[in-house]
């Protein structure tokens, strides 16, 4: 490993002031079934922020509604101080939120460039007319898109005999980083990663996590993941949230969370001794 | 028995049902009267030959569960098997049309049928005839698989071209004789058949040229993609002027009748390629297409009919146009909008509604003031003001042929293809990669209706006269099966699909009769061999490689190491 990167150190307090993002009270209830429940959560501008919790806990429900999948049934999310509550899935990736899927959701009949490509649907202009008319202006803003995405197939690591491979034909871990790569086409500010290394084994997700971070450093951007794998949150985050039963059972730094005490009972304790 | 004799014998079966049932519909009957070889073999005799190959081939395909390990004798012998019993159930077919009097349950199982499958021998001798053969064709077919995969696309494809060829002699045979070649006609073809040395000639051309493509093709496409940009683009405008030129002589080479059926082919092609950007583009199942074809030729025929009911002042087709193409994205978007939220079969289900909607509505009393009801709307003008002959109605035809194929192509390869293609693969992930699936899903009902209407404008001025009965439910299913088998998402694959399935059985006459039939089994063995259609839409290449300066190998091992993966040098 060749990993020149220092981890910065977490400055919460400077963070707090400078939020990407911010959960103000969220509560979501599917009939009487409360998924979360007065939820309150900031994401620090540049940081790498966990959400973690036992299945079920209500962490894939809160990334839903940060990505406008689902409506909060009260409460408030504001990202740059704008509420983004009520607003479809595609005026959020406008604004600036992409996210990955925990079980990989690619276009799978489609080659691996069109899968960049159209996840920077939002950053091209071309209409339904210009495109039936191929305009000198469609046809540059095509060819641009086109380099761009393959510099992003670079950034995450995929080989370029790929590009002309249906995304389903490819191996499991570089569906991962194609899925990164299709996110990171809208330019993202805040990218929202739904267990990115699901299913990897142990070398694949060292890659993944110094991805990640790399990511983030070149690309200013600020990073939330769902993630199960305790050595990949505590080696990547620089703040955690800890969900259960829909609420907030603690949040910190990793070394205030590894020694919580509600958290290692909760949480941490039981996967301790599974493992 | 062992397994693989149990599932050969089984295939067979199924072959043998296959082939009873093309004899008792009578096919075989019917087909008779068509040499395939003159003075050889007939079109009729033919049938169960092919089902005997195709039940061989399949048996020759060992499986893994079988008791064997796969080898090339007991491929054969297994084809062998499945084609001995289908020739075996004819036998019996024919033991019992003679001995038993069945045609009053099955019509065409006279003595007449009997006597063609036994090549007009005895029961005795015919059945030999009929197992035997069945055995070496099902070993036949068995072989494809045993032999590498060039010689096998060459003899089948060849095989398939031969027998078109044979069965086209009615056009081909138009075709020569306007050109004046009477010589060639004559070489090739008797008594509606091939010729035997024309058979011979036919096979021996078509198999080279499908061998050296199948060898060679790749290494072509390499050098000619190894051309500078510029060279490579020449070439293909070459290719396209060659085809528009060809297509624009097409009415001349083939003359007046046919010229008729290529126009009907043309109006197909456009309906293809509108239902295309619904269907195979945004994935949008749509079973009532047939209502925007209506509506074209409707509001062609209100605006410019002098017999119209309503609407007095009469436009030319071209000042109608306009009017068409608005009231089709209005009907498109009418359409489109309820069905929103609806996916897959429900939408498939709703919209076949729609299409059915709309001819009763143009049928009824209420709307007879506009459409004149059942009486239809008579003395529709031709697009171009001469007489309507089929030879210069075919250019208007060609031409809107011509934009819908450029414009498709131009959508597909576009920002405007992706979010379309995006949304056929998950809506909800195109929706969270910021498409915006309803203006996209509005846009695809919109642009294809605007297709659907002009090909009815077409058809409403090409015959003149239109009936909300031309409108059916069958119009939608045709448009749907040309895309089907031509390949979905590919343009040159709606043409091919049009002509296979609407030009074929205008040649054809023959076919009339067992239209649905012949489609059905056409689509159902379709999608069990090749569900992507004979020309599936292929990747792109060309474009993709302009600005390819670094090398692949440079490349990956940049990669490798900026995430950390051991760099592999090549």
């Amino acid at each position: 490993m060749t990993d020149t990167m220092t981890d910065t150190a977490a400055a919460p307090a400077a963070a707090e002031a400078d939020a990407i993002l911010r959960a103000d009270k969220v509560t979501m209830r599917f009939g009487g079934l409360v998924a979360n429940k007065d939820v309150d959560f900031i994401i620090p501008r540049g940081g790498i922020v966990s959400l973690i919790g036992p299945n079920g806990a209500g962490k894939t429900t809160f990334f839903n509604q940060l990505t406008g999948m689902l409506e909060p049934t009260s409460g408030d999310i504001r990202f740059e101080d704008q509420s983004i509550v009520g607003l479809t899935p595609h005026d959020i990736v406008e604004l600036g939120i992409a996210r990955t899927f925990q079980n990989i959701r690619l276009f799978g009949a489609m080659t691996v460039i069109a899968n960049v490509m159209t996840g920077a649907h939002t950053r091209m202009k071309a209409s339904w007319w210009a495109s039936l008319l191929k305009l000198p202006a469609v046809r540059e803003e095509e060819a641009a898109i086109r380099k761009r995405a393959r510099e992003l197939l670079r950034l995450v690591g995929l080989p370029r005999r790929y590009e002309e491979d249906w995304a389903k034909n490819l191996p499991y871990g570089d569906q991962r980083r194609l899925e990164l790569a299709r996110a990171l086409a809208s330019n993202p500010k805040l990218l929202l990663l739904d267990e990115p290394t699901a299913g990897m084994n142990p070398g694949e997700t060292a890659q993944m996590t110094a991805l990640v971070k790399r990511l983030r450093d070149e690309l200013d951007l600020t990073v939330l993941l769902i993630e199960h794998d305790m050595k990949v949150v505590m080696g990547i985050s620089e703040r955690i949230t800890v969900l259960d039963y829909g609420e907030v059972l603690a949040e910190g730094s990793p070394e205030q969370i590894r020694t919580n005490p509600r958290v290692v009972e909760a949480y941490l304790g039981k996967q301790a001794t599974q493992q | 028995m062992q397994p693989w004799m149990k599932r050969a014998a089984f295939l067979g079966l199924l072959g043998g049902f296959g082939a009873l049932h093309v004899s008792l519909v009578g096919m075989v009957g019917t087909f008779q009267a068509r040499d395939f070889i003159s003075g050889i073999v007939t079109v009729g005799s033919v049938l169960p030959m092919l089902i005997a190959i195709l039940v061989g081939w399949r048996a020759g395909i060992l499986q893994r569960d079988t008791d064997v390990a796969p080898t090339p004798s007991r491929a054969l012998a297994s084809g062998a098997v499945a084609g001995a019993v289908v020739g075996l159930v004819l036998a019996l077919l024919c033991v019992i049309i003679l001995n038993v009097d069945v045609d009053w349950i099955f019509v065409n199982a006279r003595p007449q049928l009997a006597e063609i499958l036994l090549f007009g021998q005895g029961i005795g001798v015919g059945s030999i005839i009929l197992i035997v053969g069945g055995a070496l064709l099902g070993a036949a077919g068995a072989a494809l698989n045993v032999v590498s995969g060039p010689v096998a696309r060459t003899v089948t494809i060849a095989a398939i071209v031969t027998l078109l060829v044979s069965l086209m002699e009615p056009f081909l045979g138009a075709v020569f004789r306007n050109l004046s070649l009477n010589v060639v006609d004559d070489f090739l073809y008797d008594r509606g058949g091939l010729t035997p040395i024309g058979f011979v000639l036919v096979y021996a051309l078509v198999a080279a040229g499908v061998y050296a493509w199948a060898t060679r093709g790749d290494r072509a496409r390499a050098r000619v993609e190894a051309m500078p940009p510029d060279r490579q683009r020449n070439l293909k405008l070459g290719a396209y002027g060659v085809i528009v030129v060809l297509l624009l002589l097409l009415p001349l080479i083939v003359g007046q009748r046919l010229s008729e059926v290529v126009g009907t082919v043309g109006i197909y092609v456009l309906l293809g390629l509108g239902l295309n950007i619904v269907v195979g583009f945004a994935g949008l199942l749509d079973l009532g297409y047939v209502a925007f074809y209506a509506v074209g030729a409707y509001v062609t025929a209100v605006l410019t009919s002098p017999a119209s009911p309503a609407f007095s002042p009469e436009l030319p087709f071209w000042g109608a146009l306009p009017f068409v193409i608005v009231a089709a994205a209005m009907v498109g978007l009418f359409v489109g909008a309820p069905v929103l939220r609806l996916r897959g079969d429900y939408l498939a289900i709703v919209t076949l509604g729609f299409g059915e909607i709309a001819r009763e509505i143009f049928k009824s009393q209420w709307a007879q003031p506009v459409t004149g009801g059942a009486q239809g709307i008579l003395s529709i003008p031709p697009p171009l003001p001469f007489d309507r002959d089929p030879q210069s109605i075919y250019y208007p035809i060609l031409f809107f042929c011509i934009l819908a194929a450029i414009g498709a192509s131009s959508l597909a390869a576009s920002r405007v293809g992706r979010a379309w293609n995006a949304m056929r693969e998950d809506e909800s992930v195109a929706e969270a990669t910021g498409v915006n699936t309803t203006y996209y899903k509005l846009l695809a009902f919109g642009l294809g209706a605007a297709f659907g209407c002009v090909s009815g404008a077409l058809f409403a001025a090409k015959i003149g006269v239109i009936f909300a009965d031309s409108f059916n439910i069958l119009v939608s299913i045709n448009a749907l099966a040309l895309i089907i088998l031509g390949g979905m998402g590919n343009i040159f694959g709606v043409v091919l699909g049009a002509l296979v399935l609407v030009g074929l059985p205008e040649f054809l006459r023959e076919f009339a009769e067992y239209r649905l039939l012949i489609y059905g089994a056409v689509l159902v063995i379709m999608m069990i061999l090749r569900p992507e259609g004979l020309l599936p839409s292929r990747v792109r290449r060309a474009e993709l490689h302009e600005d390819e300066g670094e090398d692949d190998a440079q490349y990956a091992a940049e990669a490798g190491e900026e995430t950390g993966k051991p760099v592999v040098t090549t």
